[in-house]
């Protein structure tokens, strides 16, 4: 196999060195009657060519190259190519995690710099090095809102993304952490009446998601009045990064959860992104995920390492702030090259571009169906309610290669015939207009 | 290693100074010697109870947590605050660096605890 | 002592912080034209506009090439040399799956998009499905969960959920004291107090403690096979038999299969549950500490609680999503997994074939057992157990100079390789954990074993150079405990920067 650097000659030198006879009495450990006989019954051997032809006839089954806009916690934007260049160095990209400082300086910093970076962004005092993503990090930032607070329930806004509200609800369960949930007004944004009701002294967290799911943004010194009062944290969770460029970041939250997928990563049918958490310095102890600190060597020489790693699984076991322990690292690097190239004027412009596409797609709407939502500030995102079912109007448009709005049927059924539409700076005008024509 | 005879100590190293029915809470000698580098010092809330045997707290050095067990019974009454900025005062001077002081449930009980040369024989048995 | 072969000094690029080298007006970026009319912030946002970025870092395109490059000069890689840590399987990353995970309608593809254009995705994902229930010997999988913990999450929730629905999901897990750290954390997580489990003195689950202790309370085991001393607990049949005896459910850690696949079948003895780790044996890279893929595969009596969505084929034949799971224990992730990692592993299984995964896990057996042939003697083997994969010494034989696994490890770096793992698993005290993996040369694994006895050589006859390592790499030990007590976790303006990078 071409893979295995051996050669048959080499293995038998190996095995009379080890002192058997053949490779089968290494396997004597397991039992005989356990032991596979002759091959697994899984696809033959492919060749190289064969193996990129096969996912490239996958590819093509995906419809390649469709317009989009759909958003809905995943975005298309665009790449820098030099992001793929530089995590494609082997020794990022088959590194491990860097538990020995001395060998893996690069990622340290790099992480360290990621770290910087989403501090900047969030207004927030300290981030972690990455979780799996925007969903799972929903829980771990209720989970640490509950070790800080010593209480056990949480209020969510059911404009935050309906699968990190199931995520969320899959690891609550077993924490016996009650989840309250508060909903929206005519204009998006969390009621906050509803919001000062839910919110008592058993709340360890509020949470909602700015912009929300609907792309509104939230009013977040209003929520964090309310739960401060109570005793209560506020935890913001973004699930479209870009919007940071150009929306004031959450600086009354307390925790604030991120999915950075939007920064370099492709949409990828869901997966690797990565999550990150951020929050203030005195919270850190509570805060899961690894962190890399800045340090000093013998010679007094700068340097990075992993730190407070006492808060960890491999160190606190059943008592650990969290059981994370692989978390995305490589694409956190992607999402800090990314942050890099656009830096602080091009995150900016990059944003606005987002603003003005979807504020141009959402006035277009407007002329022929209902944009929901009118009356809050939004970021790239809109609801449109049409009179035929979204289902349809996206079939039609999947003729043209362009795929639609989410129908939000599924996730709010009271909004009736509502898409969810979402505008990047990739997305063009004729396309916009395009589709506005489709809505009849 | 040094063990002031004017303590008391608990198989947990921890030392107790009895004074009246105030109790002073720290960890040996033995005990900061063997955490290594002390970075960070976890105690509990004045006024939180604490049960004899039971965990109060917790001390990290950098690969390893370890608890501390309560020495008697009693309520919290005042923390070392110094602790948080200076953890490493706790390897420079373990008797000086106390933890936590006690109002003790019990002082005759608390009495009752291992005396330096008993804890020294402890101490050195394991090496 | 014998001189360094495989690593010598040389020339190393410095760099600071990138927002060192940041300077307003420089910029990597340019937008297209905007095709429509430019909107105002402040109007259209209002309060929630932000007017500034702060220290966000402003540089040009090669300063970033060349800041990211330099950076990972000083990192060490699969594709550098032998990375031999135990139980993490450093393979190497077949490029191939590069090319396949970027195919446009791949990377490309939304999660949201209508099945019936994500027919590629999902045809991807049944046909890893299908290989790694053949693989493992069980009935069913799903790929949803992002890493090996997050994949004994889901196989302890799956336990939980069966238990409950016979009545009593019972209270705690037992763990043997060998275990990775993940696994007592996951149960404390899924509502588990964590009980203890003793090794015996081949290191494998004691027999008779595990009878003593398995009663009506425990809901589950968490074995590792073969366990982290890489020995194969050989009384897997009989583990199994005992809890299920009592009505308890057995889940296997997965992360080392890289000495199963293709030679044994999990499913076949007992175990009713199990995560696998794609980033470990299916060669997805591990990228400086992730992104991984846990997928779990399971029994049949557990198929009903799995994650939704569960990939289904509808009455036309095409494939799709099924979310009408009633008693599923819902999602453990948005979307559908790591799908990116699903590629990779199924175009590593692809190359392989079925007689290409055997042989591979043949060699890393015979890697393993090939180390610690010759380095036993030298080091000392706490269990005269036979190794399958991977081999744990102790440092012994070395501490009477004071000399630690963690020193030996520091000085293997002057030698040119990565370490081991030091002082896990937590039985063995002053642990040495190596896995070579298949992907090691006779040649690597001759200049590991040379440089392993040399340096027990010099743990006798000159102390100090092991203590001190290492010596040849830009920083040397680090101050852990600053960085612990007065943490610095992210870059300030206006910082003193310490001595010259």
């Amino acid at each position: 196999m071409r893979y295995l650097p051996k050669s048959d000659a080499e293995r038998s030198v190996m095995l009379r060195e080890i002192g058997v006879k053949s490779i089968d009495d290494l396997f004597a450990p397991i039992p005989a009657d356990f032991r596979v006989k002759g091959d697994l019954n899984l696809p033959r051997a492919f060749a190289e060519s064969e193996i990129v032809d096969y996912f490239r006839q996958r590819s093509a089954e995906n419809a390649p190259g469709y317009a989009s806009f759909l958003g809905a916690g995943a975005y298309h934007h665009y790449r820098p190519v030099v992001i793929d260049s530089l995590i494609s160095r082997g020794e990022f990209f088959t590194a491990y995690t860097p538990y020995q400082p001395e060998l893996a300086q690069g990622t340290l910093q790099a992480i360290f710099e990621f770290q910087t970076m989403i501090c900047e962004l969030t207004g927030m005092e300290v981030a972690n090095a990455s979780m799996y993503d925007g969903s799972t990090a929903t829980p771990e930032t209720v989970m640490m809102a509950a070790r800080v607070t010593g209480r056990h329930g949480a209020v969510v806004a059911r404009s935050v993304h309906p699968e990190y509200r199931e995520v969320l609800a899959t690891y609550a369960l077993h924490q016996g952490m009650p989840i309250t949930s508060v909903g929206f007004l005519e204009n998006g944004r969390v009621d906050m009446n509803a919001l000062e009701r839910a919110v008592t002294e058993e709340s360890a967290c509020v949470v909602i998601q700015s912009p929300n799911f609907f792309g509104t943004i939230e009013d977040v010194a209003a929520a964090a009045e309310i739960a401060h009062r109570k005793g209560a944290l506020l935890v913001v969770m973004i699930s479209e990064a870009v919007s940071l460029g150009i929306v004031k970041p959450p600086a009354e939250a307390d925790i604030v959860g991120m999915e950075a997928q939007s920064f370099g990563v492709p949409v990828g049918f869901g997966g690797p992104y990565a999550g990150v958490i951020a929050t203030k310095e005195k919270f850190v102890r509570q805060m899961p995920g690894r962190l890399v600190g800045e340090t000093h060597d013998k010679n007094g020489k700068r340097a990075f390492c992993l730190t407070l790693t006492t808060r960890e699984q491999h160190i606190r076991r059943e008592k650990a702030t969290s059981n994370i322990c692989t978390n995305q690292a490589l694409v956190a690097l992607m999402a800090t090259i990314f942050m890099t190239v656009y830096g602080r004027e091009g995150m900016k412009e990059l944003a606005k571009h987002n603003l003005s596409k979807a504020a141009y797609a959402a006035g277009e709407f407007g002329k022929k169906a209902k944009v929901l939502f009118g009356g809050a500030p939004r970021f790239n995102e809109f609801v449109v309610q049409t009179i035929e079912d979204p289902k349809a109007i996206n079939e039609r448009l999947l003729q043209k290669k362009i795929i639609g709005g989410l129908p939000l049927k599924k996730f709010y059924p009271e909004l009736g015939n509502a898409a969810l539409w979402c505008c990047t700076e990739m997305t063009t005008r004729a396309r916009i207009d395009a589709v506005v024509k489709e809505v009849a | 290693m040094n063990y002031p005879s004017s303590l008391k100590y608990t198989k947990d190293d921890e030392w107790l100074k009895i004074e009246g029915d105030t109790g002073v809470v720290g960890i040996t000698d033995y005990a900061q010697n063997a955490l290594g580098d002390i970075v960070f010092v976890e105690l509990p809330k004045v006024g939180a109870e604490i049960t004899a045997g039971k965990p109060f707290g917790t001390v990290e050095s950098v690969k390893a947590v370890s608890e501390l067990f309560a020495p008697a019974n009693g309520t919290v009454t005042a923390i070392n605050e110094e602790l948080a900025k200076s953890p490493e005062k706790v390897n420079q001077d373990p008797y000086g660096a106390w933890m936590v002081k006690i109002k003790l449930k019990d002082a005759g009980e608390a009495g009752k605890l291992m005396s330096s040369a008993d804890y020294e024989k402890y101490a050195s048995e394991r090496g | 002592m014998s001189p360094i072969h495989k690593a010598t000094t040389h020339v190393n690029q410095n760099e600071g912080l990138i927002f060192e080298k940041s300077s307003p007006g420089k910029y990597a970026w340019k937008l297209p034209e905007l095709d429509v009319p430019e909107v105002d912030s402040v109007r259209a946002l209002g309060a929630a506009a932000r007017s500034d970025l702060g220290n966000m870092p402003e540089v040009s395109e090669i300063e970033i090439i060349r800041h990211f490059t330099r950076l990972s000069t000083w990192n060490y890689g699969v594709d550098t040399g032998l990375y031999p840590l135990g139980s993490c399987t450093m393979k190497y990353n077949p490029r191939v799956n590069e090319v396949a995970s970027r195919m446009e309608g791949l990377a490309g593809a939304h999660p949201y998009q209508p099945e019936k254009i994500a027919q590629g995705a999902l045809l991807i994902m049944k046909v890893l499905s299908k290989c790694l229930t053949e693989i493992t010997g069980m009935d069913t999988v799903t790929l949803q969960p992002a890493a090996g913990a997050h994949g004994e999450l889901t196989g302890i929730l799956l336990i939980r959920a069966y238990l409950e629905s016979k009545g009593n999901p019972r209270k705690k897990i037992l763990i043997p004291d060998s275990a990775h750290g993940t696994n007592p954390a996951t149960a404390a997580i899924a509502g588990y107090a964590v009980e203890n489990l003793k090794s015996n003195a081949a290191g494998m689950v004691d027999i008779p403690s595990l009878i003593a202790q398995a009663n009506e309370d425990v809901a589950a085991l968490m074995i590792t096979n073969p366990n982290t001393l890489g020995v194969f607990e050989q009384n897997i049949a009989q583990i199994a038999e005992i809890l299920h005896a009592k009505g308890a459910l057995l889940y296997m850690d997965g992360a080392n299969m890289n000495a199963l696949v293709g030679k044994a079948r999990p499913g076949e003895r007992g175990v009713d549950v199990m995560h696998m780790n794609l980033h470990k044996t299916f060669s997805t890279p591990h990228g400086g500490g992730g992104p991984g893929s846990g997928p779990v595969a399971c029994k049949q009596i557990l198929e009903p609680f799995l994650p939704v969505p569960v990939i289904a084929v509808k009455p036309d034949g095409a494939l799709g999503f099924d979310y009408d799971r009633p008693h599923s224990i819902g999602r453990v992730r948005a979307f559908y997994g790591n799908f990116g990692m699903h590629v990779r592993a199924l175009a590593y299984i692809m190359a392989n074939g079925p007689d290409g995964l055997r042989q591979t896990t043949e060699d890393a057996v015979l890697n393993a057992n090939y180390i610690r042939k010759k380095l036993e003697g030298q080091y000392d083997l706490p269990y005269t157990t036979p190794s399958m994969h991977e081999v744990v010494f102790s440092d012994r034989l070395q501490g009477k100079n004071g000399i630690k696994t963690g020193d030996i490890a520091k000085r293997l770096i002057d030698y040119g390789f990565h370490p081991y793992t030091v002082s896990f698993p937590l039985i063995v005290h002053g642990a040495l954990m190596i896995e070579p993996t298949e992907s090691e040369s006779k040649e690597e694994l001759d200049l590991f074993i040379d440089a392993m006895r040399s340096i027990a050589e010099e743990c006798e006859k000159d102390p100090k150079l092991v203590l001190e390592a290492p010596h040849t790499t830009r920083v040397s030990r680090l101050d852990e405990v600053t960085a612990a007590r007065k943490p610095i976790l992210r870059w300030k303006p206006k910082q003193q920067p310490a001595a010259a990078d």
